[in-house]
Protein backbone atom coordinates (compact mmCIF):
# COMPACT_ATOMS: atom_id res chain seq x y z
CA UNK A 1 0.00 0.00 0.00
CA UNK A 2 1.57 3.43 -1.03
CA UNK A 3 1.23 6.52 1.44
CA UNK A 4 -1.31 8.56 -0.33
CA UNK A 5 -3.76 4.99 -1.35
CA UNK A 6 -4.50 5.00 2.76
CA UNK A 7 -5.68 8.32 2.67
CA UNK A 8 -9.67 8.98 2.90
CA UNK A 9 -12.04 12.25 2.14
CA UNK A 10 -11.48 14.65 5.59
CA UNK A 11 -7.91 13.04 6.16
CA UNK A 12 -4.85 15.67 6.12
CA UNK A 13 -1.43 15.77 5.00
CA UNK A 14 1.09 16.90 7.22
CA UNK A 15 0.53 20.49 8.02
CA UNK A 16 3.72 22.82 7.43
CA UNK A 17 4.27 25.98 9.20
CA UNK A 18 6.82 28.51 7.60
CA UNK A 19 9.40 30.18 9.52
CA UNK A 20 8.49 34.10 9.92
CA UNK A 21 8.25 36.00 5.78
CA UNK A 22 11.54 37.39 5.86
CA UNK A 23 12.21 40.16 2.92
CA UNK A 24 15.21 37.87 1.58
CA UNK A 25 12.67 35.18 0.86
CA UNK A 26 10.86 37.33 -1.41
CA UNK A 27 13.95 39.16 -2.78
CA UNK A 28 15.12 35.72 -3.82
CA UNK A 29 11.73 34.59 -5.20
CA UNK A 30 11.84 37.62 -7.25
CA UNK A 31 15.48 36.34 -8.28
CA UNK A 32 14.37 33.01 -9.20
CA UNK A 33 11.19 33.45 -11.04
CA UNK A 34 12.27 36.88 -13.17
CA UNK A 35 8.88 38.38 -11.03
CA UNK A 36 10.96 41.91 -10.22
CA UNK A 37 7.46 43.85 -9.29
CA UNK A 38 9.23 46.29 -6.63
CA UNK A 39 5.84 45.97 -4.66
CA UNK A 40 7.36 42.51 -3.48
CA UNK A 41 10.64 44.02 -2.79
CA UNK A 42 11.11 47.80 -1.90
CA UNK A 43 9.06 49.37 0.76
CA UNK A 44 8.80 52.68 -0.74
CA UNK A 45 7.41 51.18 -4.36
CA UNK A 46 4.45 49.18 -2.23
CA UNK A 47 3.57 52.07 -0.36
CA UNK A 48 3.23 54.20 -3.73
CA UNK A 49 0.98 51.59 -4.47
CA UNK A 50 -0.87 51.89 -1.01
CA UNK A 51 0.25 49.05 0.91
CA UNK A 52 1.81 49.19 4.18
CA UNK A 53 4.62 47.88 2.93
CA UNK A 54 5.95 44.86 0.90
CA UNK A 55 3.99 41.51 0.11
CA UNK A 56 4.92 38.36 -0.98
CA UNK A 57 4.26 37.56 -4.46
CA UNK A 58 1.35 35.55 -4.39
CA UNK A 59 3.38 32.87 -6.56
CA UNK A 60 5.66 32.17 -3.80
CA UNK A 61 2.96 31.53 -1.47
CA UNK A 62 1.15 28.89 -4.05
CA UNK A 63 4.94 27.46 -4.40
CA UNK A 64 5.10 26.64 -1.01
CA UNK A 65 1.94 25.48 -0.70
CA UNK A 66 2.60 22.47 -3.64
CA UNK A 67 5.52 21.15 -1.48
CA UNK A 68 3.07 19.24 0.48
CA UNK A 69 2.74 16.58 -2.13
CA UNK A 70 6.55 16.99 -3.11
CA UNK A 71 7.25 13.70 -0.66
CA UNK A 72 4.82 11.97 -3.10
CA UNK A 73 6.15 12.33 -5.99
CA UNK A 74 7.11 8.76 -6.14
CA UNK A 75 3.57 7.80 -6.23
CA UNK A 76 2.23 10.26 -8.95
CA UNK A 77 2.05 13.96 -10.09
CA UNK A 78 0.01 16.88 -9.50
CA UNK A 79 -2.09 16.95 -12.63
CA UNK A 80 -4.39 19.94 -11.14
CA UNK A 81 -3.43 22.75 -9.13
CA UNK A 82 -5.89 25.98 -8.98
CA UNK A 83 -5.39 28.66 -6.75
CA UNK A 84 -7.76 32.11 -5.95
CA UNK A 85 -5.08 34.64 -4.02
CA UNK A 86 -7.56 36.16 -1.29
CA UNK A 87 -4.99 37.72 0.89
CA UNK A 88 -2.07 39.94 1.10
CA UNK A 89 0.65 38.06 2.93
CA UNK A 90 3.44 40.60 4.91
CA UNK A 91 7.07 40.54 6.02
CA UNK A 92 6.99 38.81 9.39
CA UNK A 93 3.65 36.91 8.87
CA UNK A 94 3.82 33.19 9.49
CA UNK A 95 1.97 31.12 7.06
CA UNK A 96 0.74 27.70 7.62
CA UNK A 97 -0.11 25.27 4.47
CA UNK A 98 -2.38 22.66 4.28
CA UNK A 99 -3.88 20.27 2.21
CA UNK A 100 -7.19 17.67 2.76
CA UNK A 101 -8.53 14.72 1.12
CA UNK A 102 -11.54 15.28 -0.93
CA UNK A 103 -12.06 12.17 -2.41
CA UNK A 104 -9.56 9.51 -3.01
CA UNK A 105 -10.22 7.35 -6.47
CA UNK A 106 -8.78 5.06 -8.53
CA UNK A 107 -6.85 7.01 -10.56
CA UNK A 108 -6.27 10.61 -8.64
CA UNK A 109 -6.99 12.00 -5.60
CA UNK A 110 -8.62 15.32 -4.75
CA UNK A 111 -7.74 17.85 -2.48
CA UNK A 112 -8.78 21.04 -1.15
CA UNK A 113 -5.76 22.94 0.04
CA UNK A 114 -5.22 26.56 1.42
CA UNK A 115 -2.30 28.45 3.22
CA UNK A 116 -3.43 30.87 5.91
CA UNK A 117 -1.67 33.65 8.30
CA UNK A 118 -0.85 33.64 12.27
CA UNK A 119 -4.54 35.37 12.18
CA UNK A 120 -6.21 32.64 10.52
CA UNK A 121 -7.29 34.45 7.47
CA UNK A 122 -7.14 32.24 4.73
CA UNK A 123 -4.35 33.84 1.92
CA UNK A 124 -5.09 31.78 -0.98
CA UNK A 125 -7.22 28.84 -1.33
CA UNK A 126 -7.68 26.03 -4.13
CA UNK A 127 -7.69 22.73 -5.48
CA UNK A 128 -4.90 20.02 -6.56
CA UNK A 129 -5.90 17.06 -8.52
CA UNK A 130 -3.04 14.43 -7.72
CA UNK A 131 -2.64 11.57 -10.34
CA UNK A 132 -1.46 8.10 -9.16
CA UNK A 133 -1.27 7.52 -13.01
CA UNK A 134 2.77 6.68 -13.19
CA UNK A 135 3.54 7.50 -16.74
CA UNK A 136 6.93 6.38 -18.47
CA UNK A 137 8.40 9.73 -17.70
CA UNK A 138 7.08 9.93 -14.09
CA UNK A 139 9.33 6.74 -13.20
CA UNK A 140 12.40 8.56 -12.08
CA UNK B 1 -9.88 48.03 -23.51
CA UNK B 2 -7.92 44.52 -24.23
CA UNK B 3 -11.02 43.27 -25.92
CA UNK B 4 -8.97 43.45 -29.32
CA UNK B 5 -6.51 40.91 -27.68
CA UNK B 6 -8.85 37.74 -27.33
CA UNK B 7 -7.92 35.37 -29.04
CA UNK B 8 -3.98 36.87 -30.40
CA UNK B 9 -1.36 34.48 -29.49
CA UNK B 10 2.25 34.80 -29.46
CA UNK B 11 5.01 32.44 -31.48
CA UNK B 12 6.50 29.64 -30.12
CA UNK B 13 10.02 30.60 -27.82
CA UNK B 14 12.19 27.47 -27.24
CA UNK B 15 12.76 27.15 -23.36
CA UNK B 16 15.16 24.54 -21.85
CA UNK B 17 14.34 23.18 -18.24
CA UNK B 18 17.86 24.50 -16.99
CA UNK B 19 18.98 22.06 -13.99
CA UNK B 20 20.49 25.51 -12.33
CA UNK B 21 17.25 27.36 -12.76
CA UNK B 22 15.09 24.65 -11.23
CA UNK B 23 17.52 24.28 -8.17
CA UNK B 24 17.26 28.03 -7.78
CA UNK B 25 13.81 28.17 -7.73
CA UNK B 26 12.98 24.66 -5.35
CA UNK B 27 15.17 26.49 -2.95
CA UNK B 28 13.33 29.67 -3.30
CA UNK B 29 10.09 28.33 -2.44
CA UNK B 30 11.60 26.13 0.16
CA UNK B 31 11.29 22.75 -1.50
CA UNK B 32 15.02 21.82 -2.21
CA UNK B 33 14.16 18.13 -2.40
CA UNK B 34 15.77 15.74 -3.59
CA UNK B 35 13.35 14.76 -6.64
CA UNK B 36 13.84 18.06 -8.16
CA UNK B 37 17.41 18.71 -7.81
CA UNK B 38 19.72 15.04 -6.93
CA UNK B 39 20.47 13.77 -10.00
CA UNK B 40 22.50 10.66 -8.39
CA UNK B 41 19.55 9.66 -6.34
CA UNK B 42 17.15 10.28 -9.24
CA UNK B 43 17.69 8.74 -12.64
CA UNK B 44 15.52 12.04 -13.68
CA UNK B 45 14.30 15.07 -11.89
CA UNK B 46 11.54 16.80 -12.39
CA UNK B 47 10.30 20.62 -11.77
CA UNK B 48 7.99 21.77 -9.11
CA UNK B 49 4.86 22.40 -10.69
CA UNK B 50 4.56 26.26 -10.29
CA UNK B 51 8.50 26.46 -12.01
CA UNK B 52 6.66 27.33 -15.54
CA UNK B 53 6.66 31.14 -14.35
CA UNK B 54 10.37 31.73 -15.29
CA UNK B 55 10.09 30.55 -19.08
CA UNK B 56 10.03 32.46 -21.96
CA UNK B 57 6.16 32.30 -23.53
CA UNK B 58 7.00 35.50 -26.42
CA UNK B 59 4.91 38.50 -26.82
CA UNK B 60 1.68 38.83 -27.78
CA UNK B 61 0.84 41.77 -30.06
CA UNK B 62 -1.54 44.59 -29.18
CA UNK B 63 -1.37 43.30 -25.10
CA UNK B 64 0.48 46.69 -23.27
CA UNK B 65 0.18 45.57 -19.72
CA UNK B 66 0.99 47.74 -17.41
CA UNK B 67 4.33 47.21 -15.07
CA UNK B 68 2.67 48.11 -12.07
CA UNK B 69 -1.03 48.04 -10.43
CA UNK B 70 -1.95 44.92 -11.71
CA UNK B 71 -3.34 42.05 -9.30
CA UNK B 72 -2.94 38.60 -9.37
CA UNK B 73 -6.36 37.20 -9.09
CA UNK B 74 -6.34 33.40 -10.07
CA UNK B 75 -3.76 30.80 -11.04
CA UNK B 76 -4.11 27.26 -12.32
CA UNK B 77 -2.05 25.20 -13.78
CA UNK B 78 -2.37 21.47 -15.37
CA UNK B 79 -0.36 19.04 -16.26
CA UNK B 80 -0.52 16.11 -19.00
CA UNK B 81 2.74 14.59 -16.65
CA UNK B 82 5.78 16.34 -14.92
CA UNK B 83 8.02 18.84 -16.46
CA UNK B 84 11.48 17.22 -16.71
CA UNK B 85 15.02 18.73 -15.89
CA UNK B 86 16.96 19.14 -18.97
CA UNK B 87 14.20 19.12 -21.61
CA UNK B 88 13.22 21.82 -24.37
CA UNK B 89 10.28 22.72 -24.97
CA UNK B 90 8.01 25.16 -26.85
CA UNK B 91 5.93 27.93 -25.33
CA UNK B 92 3.77 30.18 -26.41
CA UNK B 93 0.85 32.44 -24.86
CA UNK B 94 -3.07 33.32 -25.64
CA UNK B 95 -5.15 35.74 -24.21
CA UNK B 96 -8.29 34.11 -23.58
CA UNK B 97 -10.99 36.85 -22.46
CA UNK B 98 -11.23 39.76 -21.13
CA UNK B 99 -14.16 42.12 -19.52
CA UNK B 100 -14.92 43.81 -17.23
CA UNK B 101 -17.20 44.08 -13.73
CA UNK B 102 -17.91 46.72 -11.63
CA UNK B 103 -16.66 46.51 -8.08
CA UNK B 104 -16.36 48.24 -4.75
CA UNK B 105 -13.71 50.06 -6.05
CA UNK B 106 -14.52 51.26 -9.50
CA UNK B 107 -14.81 48.88 -12.33
CA UNK B 108 -12.42 46.42 -12.50
CA UNK B 109 -11.32 44.66 -15.33
CA UNK B 110 -10.84 40.84 -15.75
CA UNK B 111 -7.37 39.27 -18.14
CA UNK B 112 -7.55 35.68 -18.77
CA UNK B 113 -3.88 34.85 -20.05
CA UNK B 114 -3.22 31.22 -20.90
CA UNK B 115 0.19 29.64 -21.40
CA UNK B 116 1.36 26.37 -23.15
CA UNK B 117 4.04 24.03 -22.83
CA UNK B 118 4.80 21.42 -25.43
CA UNK B 119 7.52 19.11 -26.23
CA UNK B 120 9.09 19.12 -29.40
CA UNK B 121 6.82 17.12 -31.52
CA UNK B 122 4.01 19.66 -30.04
CA UNK B 123 2.51 17.54 -27.60
CA UNK B 124 1.01 19.35 -24.57
CA UNK B 125 3.16 19.11 -21.27
CA UNK B 126 1.51 21.87 -19.26
CA UNK B 127 -0.96 24.31 -19.37
CA UNK B 128 -1.59 27.32 -17.49
CA UNK B 129 -4.46 29.87 -16.91
CA UNK B 130 -3.77 33.30 -15.08
CA UNK B 131 -6.59 35.67 -14.24
CA UNK B 132 -5.20 39.20 -13.69
CA UNK B 133 -7.28 42.17 -12.57
CA UNK B 134 -6.63 45.72 -13.78
CA UNK B 135 -8.21 48.07 -11.30
CA UNK B 136 -9.95 51.05 -12.64
CA UNK B 137 -7.20 53.62 -11.41
CA UNK B 138 -4.49 51.44 -13.65
CA UNK B 139 -6.74 51.74 -16.58
CA UNK B 140 -7.38 55.70 -16.28
CA UNK B 141 -3.69 56.04 -16.39
CA UNK B 142 -3.26 53.68 -19.12
CA UNK B 143 -5.45 56.18 -21.29
CA UNK B 144 -3.41 59.34 -20.74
Amino acid sequence: MTLLGELQAGDSLDTVTLPAVTRLDLIKYAGASGDYNPIHTIDEEAKKAGLPGVIAHGMWTMGNLAKLFTPYYEEGFIQDYSIRFKGMVFVNDIISLHAVVDANREEEITFDVFAENQDGKSVIEGHVVFCKRLTEVATY
Amino acid sequence: MFEQAIGKKSDKVKNTVERGAVKKFAEAIGDPHPVFIDDVKFSRNIAPPTFPRVFDYGTIQDLDLPKKGLIHGEQNYHYERPLLVGEEILCYAEVEDYYERSGKSGDMGFLKVKRYGEDLEGKLIFSEEQVVIITEAVRKEMQV
